[in-house]
Protein backbone atom coordinates (compact mmCIF):
# COMPACT_ATOMS: atom_id res chain seq x y z
CA UNK A 1 0.00 0.00 0.00
CA UNK A 2 2.87 2.41 -0.34
CA UNK A 3 1.03 4.33 -3.21
CA UNK A 4 -2.02 5.01 -0.94
CA UNK A 5 -2.82 9.06 -0.44
CA UNK A 6 -5.67 8.88 1.43
CA UNK A 7 -5.86 13.02 1.60
CA UNK A 8 -5.56 14.10 -2.00
CA UNK A 9 -8.46 11.11 -2.84
CA UNK A 10 -10.82 12.51 -0.17
CA UNK A 11 -10.09 16.35 -1.21
CA UNK A 12 -10.57 15.38 -4.99
CA UNK A 13 -13.70 13.45 -4.13
CA UNK A 14 -14.79 16.06 -2.14
CA UNK A 15 -14.67 18.76 -5.17
CA UNK A 16 -16.17 16.03 -7.15
CA UNK A 17 -18.85 16.10 -4.85
CA UNK A 18 -19.10 19.90 -4.67
CA UNK A 19 -19.20 19.95 -8.42
CA UNK A 20 -22.52 17.84 -8.39
CA UNK A 21 -23.60 20.20 -5.63
CA UNK A 22 -23.19 22.84 -7.87
CA UNK A 23 -24.83 21.50 -10.71
CA UNK A 24 -28.13 20.46 -8.91
CA UNK A 25 -28.99 22.97 -7.42
CA UNK A 26 -28.48 25.90 -10.11
CA UNK A 27 -29.55 23.99 -13.08
CA UNK A 28 -31.28 20.59 -11.66
CA UNK A 29 -29.29 18.48 -13.29
CA UNK A 30 -27.65 15.21 -12.37
CA UNK A 31 -23.52 15.04 -12.87
CA UNK A 32 -23.33 11.41 -14.30
CA UNK A 33 -20.62 11.62 -16.93
CA UNK A 34 -21.97 8.60 -19.11
CA UNK A 35 -24.98 10.93 -19.64
CA UNK A 36 -24.13 13.96 -20.13
CA UNK A 37 -21.11 12.28 -22.99
CA UNK A 38 -24.37 10.52 -24.71
CA UNK A 39 -26.33 13.82 -24.76
CA UNK A 40 -23.90 15.62 -26.70
CA UNK A 41 -25.14 13.87 -29.94
CA UNK A 42 -29.01 14.20 -29.12
CA UNK A 43 -31.70 16.95 -29.67
CA UNK A 44 -32.61 19.70 -28.43
CA UNK A 45 -29.66 21.99 -28.94
CA UNK A 46 -30.06 23.45 -26.05
CA UNK A 47 -29.32 20.27 -23.93
CA UNK A 48 -26.32 19.69 -25.95
CA UNK A 49 -24.84 23.58 -25.26
CA UNK A 50 -24.90 22.84 -21.28
CA UNK A 51 -23.13 19.36 -21.88
CA UNK A 52 -20.53 20.11 -24.52
CA UNK A 53 -19.51 22.99 -22.20
CA UNK A 54 -19.57 20.44 -18.97
CA UNK A 55 -17.08 18.28 -20.86
CA UNK A 56 -14.88 21.11 -22.18
CA UNK A 57 -14.77 21.70 -18.54
CA UNK A 58 -13.59 18.63 -17.43
CA UNK A 59 -10.65 19.03 -19.88
CA UNK A 60 -9.71 22.46 -18.65
CA UNK A 61 -9.92 21.25 -15.01
CA UNK A 62 -7.56 18.78 -15.80
CA UNK A 63 -5.33 20.66 -17.86
CA UNK A 64 -5.32 23.41 -15.22
CA UNK A 65 -4.81 21.22 -12.29
CA UNK A 66 -1.16 20.36 -14.42
CA UNK A 67 -0.37 23.85 -14.73
CA UNK A 68 -0.92 24.40 -10.70
CA UNK A 69 0.65 20.86 -10.46
CA UNK A 70 3.26 19.72 -12.88
CA UNK A 71 3.78 16.46 -12.85
CA UNK A 72 1.70 15.36 -10.42
CA UNK A 73 -0.43 12.75 -13.19
CA UNK A 74 1.75 11.62 -15.65
CA UNK A 75 0.06 9.93 -18.83
CA UNK A 76 0.10 6.32 -18.91
CA UNK A 77 2.19 4.84 -21.98
CA UNK A 78 2.65 1.47 -23.23
CA UNK A 79 -1.01 -0.35 -22.59
CA UNK A 80 -2.25 -2.40 -25.46
CA UNK A 81 -4.56 -0.17 -26.92
CA UNK A 82 -7.07 -3.03 -28.13
CA UNK A 83 -7.54 -3.49 -24.52
CA UNK A 84 -8.56 0.00 -23.95
CA UNK A 85 -10.88 0.04 -27.55
CA UNK A 86 -12.74 -3.49 -26.50
CA UNK A 87 -13.18 -2.31 -22.42
CA UNK A 88 -14.16 1.45 -24.27
CA UNK A 89 -16.84 -0.04 -26.17
CA UNK A 90 -18.09 -2.00 -23.20
CA UNK A 91 -18.37 1.15 -20.78
CA UNK A 92 -20.27 2.77 -23.08
CA UNK A 93 -23.21 -0.09 -23.57
CA UNK A 94 -22.79 -0.48 -20.24
CA UNK A 95 -23.46 2.88 -18.99
CA UNK A 96 -26.29 3.52 -21.47
CA UNK A 97 -27.94 -0.10 -20.74
CA UNK A 98 -27.41 0.07 -16.93
CA UNK A 99 -28.06 3.79 -16.39
CA UNK A 100 -24.85 5.33 -15.46
CA UNK A 101 -21.23 4.99 -14.21
CA UNK A 102 -19.25 6.06 -11.65
CA UNK A 103 -20.10 9.47 -11.71
CA UNK A 104 -24.07 9.06 -12.07
CA UNK A 105 -24.70 6.00 -9.88
CA UNK A 106 -21.85 5.71 -7.77
CA UNK A 107 -21.56 9.22 -6.89
CA UNK A 108 -24.89 10.99 -7.42
CA UNK A 109 -27.53 8.50 -7.11
CA UNK A 110 -26.05 6.87 -3.89
CA UNK A 111 -25.97 10.28 -2.48
CA UNK A 112 -29.64 9.91 -3.44
CA UNK A 113 -29.88 6.70 -1.74
CA UNK A 114 -30.82 4.89 -4.79
CA UNK A 115 -31.38 1.46 -4.58
CA UNK A 116 -31.19 0.79 -7.88
CA UNK A 117 -27.50 2.87 -7.95
CA UNK A 118 -26.10 0.89 -4.80
CA UNK A 119 -27.27 -2.23 -6.63
CA UNK A 120 -25.26 -0.95 -9.79
CA UNK A 121 -21.81 0.54 -7.95
CA UNK A 122 -22.20 -3.14 -6.36
CA UNK A 123 -21.91 -4.58 -9.53
CA UNK A 124 -19.13 -2.60 -11.53
CA UNK A 125 -17.05 -2.76 -8.77
CA UNK A 126 -16.82 -6.40 -8.31
CA UNK A 127 -17.07 -7.27 -11.90
CA UNK A 128 -13.89 -4.43 -12.24
CA UNK A 129 -12.23 -6.54 -9.33
CA UNK A 130 -12.95 -9.93 -11.10
CA UNK A 131 -11.81 -8.25 -14.76
CA UNK A 132 -8.40 -7.21 -13.36
CA UNK A 133 -7.60 -9.88 -11.37
CA UNK A 134 -8.08 -12.28 -14.49
CA UNK A 135 -6.14 -9.90 -16.44
CA UNK A 136 -3.36 -9.36 -14.43
CA UNK A 137 -2.99 -12.39 -12.65
CA UNK A 138 -4.45 -15.27 -14.54
CA UNK A 139 -4.08 -14.30 -18.16
CA UNK A 140 -1.24 -11.47 -17.72
CA UNK A 141 -1.70 -9.50 -20.00
CA UNK A 142 -0.68 -6.44 -18.41
CA UNK B 1 -26.82 32.19 -20.36
CA UNK B 2 -26.17 31.75 -16.38
CA UNK B 3 -27.25 28.03 -16.80
CA UNK B 4 -24.54 27.13 -19.38
CA UNK B 5 -21.62 29.22 -17.23
CA UNK B 6 -22.56 27.15 -13.95
CA UNK B 7 -22.32 23.99 -16.33
CA UNK B 8 -18.90 24.52 -17.86
CA UNK B 9 -17.62 25.70 -13.64
CA UNK B 10 -18.50 22.35 -12.90
CA UNK B 11 -16.87 20.60 -15.42
CA UNK B 12 -13.49 22.42 -14.57
CA UNK B 13 -13.89 21.74 -10.70
CA UNK B 14 -14.86 18.13 -11.69
CA UNK B 15 -12.16 17.95 -13.82
CA UNK B 16 -9.60 19.41 -10.87
CA UNK B 17 -11.24 16.67 -8.53
CA UNK B 18 -10.74 14.22 -10.95
CA UNK B 19 -6.81 15.31 -11.34
CA UNK B 20 -6.00 15.63 -7.25
CA UNK B 21 -7.84 12.32 -6.47
CA UNK B 22 -5.87 10.86 -9.85
CA UNK B 23 -9.00 9.56 -10.86
CA UNK B 24 -7.43 10.40 -14.39
CA UNK B 25 -4.54 8.03 -13.71
CA UNK B 26 -5.95 4.88 -14.94
CA UNK B 27 -2.79 3.11 -13.21
CA UNK B 28 -4.08 4.35 -9.98
CA UNK B 29 -7.68 3.41 -10.68
CA UNK B 30 -6.14 -0.30 -11.71
CA UNK B 31 -4.34 -0.34 -8.29
CA UNK B 32 -7.63 0.42 -7.02
CA UNK B 33 -9.24 -2.73 -8.74
CA UNK B 34 -6.07 -5.28 -7.86
CA UNK B 35 -7.34 -6.87 -5.20
CA UNK B 36 -4.70 -9.69 -5.52
CA UNK B 37 -1.48 -6.96 -6.26
CA UNK B 38 -0.53 -4.45 -4.54
CA UNK B 39 -3.69 -3.39 -3.42
CA UNK B 40 -4.43 0.89 -3.71
CA UNK B 41 -7.78 1.81 -1.37
CA UNK B 42 -7.01 5.53 -2.58
CA UNK B 43 -9.96 5.51 -4.81
CA UNK B 44 -12.53 4.41 -2.29
CA UNK B 45 -11.16 7.33 -0.26
CA UNK B 46 -12.99 9.66 -3.30
CA UNK B 47 -15.87 8.30 -2.93
CA UNK B 48 -15.96 8.70 0.53
CA UNK B 49 -15.09 12.42 0.27
CA UNK B 50 -17.31 12.91 -2.11
CA UNK B 51 -20.37 11.32 -0.87
CA UNK B 52 -19.15 12.94 2.80
CA UNK B 53 -20.46 16.24 0.55
CA UNK B 54 -23.15 15.45 -1.89
CA UNK B 55 -25.20 13.33 0.65
CA UNK B 56 -26.54 15.81 3.35
CA UNK B 57 -26.59 18.50 0.72
CA UNK B 58 -28.36 16.68 -1.84
CA UNK B 59 -31.04 15.81 0.31
CA UNK B 60 -31.11 20.14 1.44
CA UNK B 61 -31.54 20.98 -2.36
CA UNK B 62 -34.00 18.46 -3.42
CA UNK B 63 -36.04 19.65 -0.76
CA UNK B 64 -36.70 22.68 -2.35
CA UNK B 65 -39.24 23.67 -4.80
CA UNK B 66 -36.97 23.62 -7.92
CA UNK B 67 -33.34 24.34 -8.74
CA UNK B 68 -31.81 28.52 -8.65
CA UNK B 69 -32.02 28.61 -12.40
CA UNK B 70 -34.50 26.03 -13.71
CA UNK B 71 -38.21 24.89 -13.21
CA UNK B 72 -37.66 21.61 -12.15
CA UNK B 73 -35.03 19.01 -11.15
CA UNK B 74 -34.49 16.73 -14.13
CA UNK B 75 -33.36 13.40 -11.42
CA UNK B 76 -34.34 9.96 -12.24
CA UNK B 77 -37.11 8.67 -10.23
CA UNK B 78 -36.51 4.90 -11.62
CA UNK B 79 -36.99 2.52 -8.90
CA UNK B 80 -36.94 -1.03 -10.80
CA UNK B 81 -34.07 -3.32 -10.25
CA UNK B 82 -34.25 -4.82 -13.26
CA UNK B 83 -31.64 -6.68 -16.08
CA UNK B 84 -30.84 -3.87 -18.24
CA UNK B 85 -29.25 -2.42 -14.90
CA UNK B 86 -27.14 -5.37 -13.54
CA UNK B 87 -26.05 -6.37 -16.73
CA UNK B 88 -25.34 -2.43 -18.11
CA UNK B 89 -23.07 -2.35 -14.52
CA UNK B 90 -21.74 -5.56 -15.04
CA UNK B 91 -20.34 -4.57 -18.36
CA UNK B 92 -19.48 -1.23 -17.01
CA UNK B 93 -17.11 -2.90 -14.87
CA UNK B 94 -15.66 -5.23 -17.33
CA UNK B 95 -14.85 -2.49 -19.41
CA UNK B 96 -13.44 -0.16 -16.19
CA UNK B 97 -11.19 -2.96 -15.24
CA UNK B 98 -10.00 -3.55 -18.78
CA UNK B 99 -8.97 0.22 -19.24
CA UNK B 100 -8.46 1.98 -15.97
CA UNK B 101 -10.43 4.52 -17.41
CA UNK B 102 -13.98 5.37 -16.49
CA UNK B 103 -16.45 8.42 -18.52
CA UNK B 104 -14.93 10.99 -16.53
CA UNK B 105 -11.06 10.51 -16.37
CA UNK B 106 -11.30 9.50 -20.31
CA UNK B 107 -12.57 12.83 -21.23
CA UNK B 108 -10.76 14.99 -18.92
CA UNK B 109 -7.44 13.09 -20.28
CA UNK B 110 -7.74 14.47 -23.46
CA UNK B 111 -6.69 17.79 -22.58
CA UNK B 112 -3.18 15.74 -21.74
CA UNK B 113 -2.87 14.75 -25.19
CA UNK B 114 -3.11 10.75 -24.65
CA UNK B 115 -3.84 8.73 -27.29
CA UNK B 116 -5.01 6.24 -25.08
CA UNK B 117 -7.78 8.35 -23.72
CA UNK B 118 -9.35 9.41 -27.51
CA UNK B 119 -8.99 5.53 -28.31
CA UNK B 120 -11.00 5.76 -25.00
CA UNK B 121 -13.91 8.39 -25.49
CA UNK B 122 -14.05 7.44 -29.45
CA UNK B 123 -14.52 3.98 -27.80
CA UNK B 124 -17.05 4.69 -25.53
CA UNK B 125 -19.04 6.20 -28.39
CA UNK B 126 -19.44 3.55 -30.33
CA UNK B 127 -20.57 1.59 -27.46
CA UNK B 128 -23.27 4.34 -27.34
CA UNK B 129 -24.56 4.36 -30.65
CA UNK B 130 -24.57 0.63 -31.11
CA UNK B 131 -26.53 0.15 -27.62
CA UNK B 132 -29.04 3.47 -29.29
CA UNK B 133 -28.99 1.13 -32.75
CA UNK B 134 -30.49 -2.51 -30.87
CA UNK B 135 -32.61 -0.37 -28.44
CA UNK B 136 -34.25 0.91 -31.39
CA UNK B 137 -34.84 -2.44 -32.97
Amino acid sequence: MENFTPYSALLGGALIGLSAIILLLFNGRIAGISGIMNGVFKSPRDEVSWRSLFLAGLIIGALLFQWIAPGFVSPRAGYPLWLVALGGFLVGIGTRLGGGCTSGHGICGIANLSLRSILATLTFMATGFVTVYLIRHVFTLT
Amino acid sequence: MKKLIIALLCGIIFGLGLSLSQMVNPNKVLAFLDLAGNWDPSLAFVMIGALAVAMPAFRYIQNRRQPLLENAFHVSHKTAVDKSLLTGAALFGIGWGMTGYCPGPAVASLGFGSLEALVMVVAIYAGFFTERYFAKQ
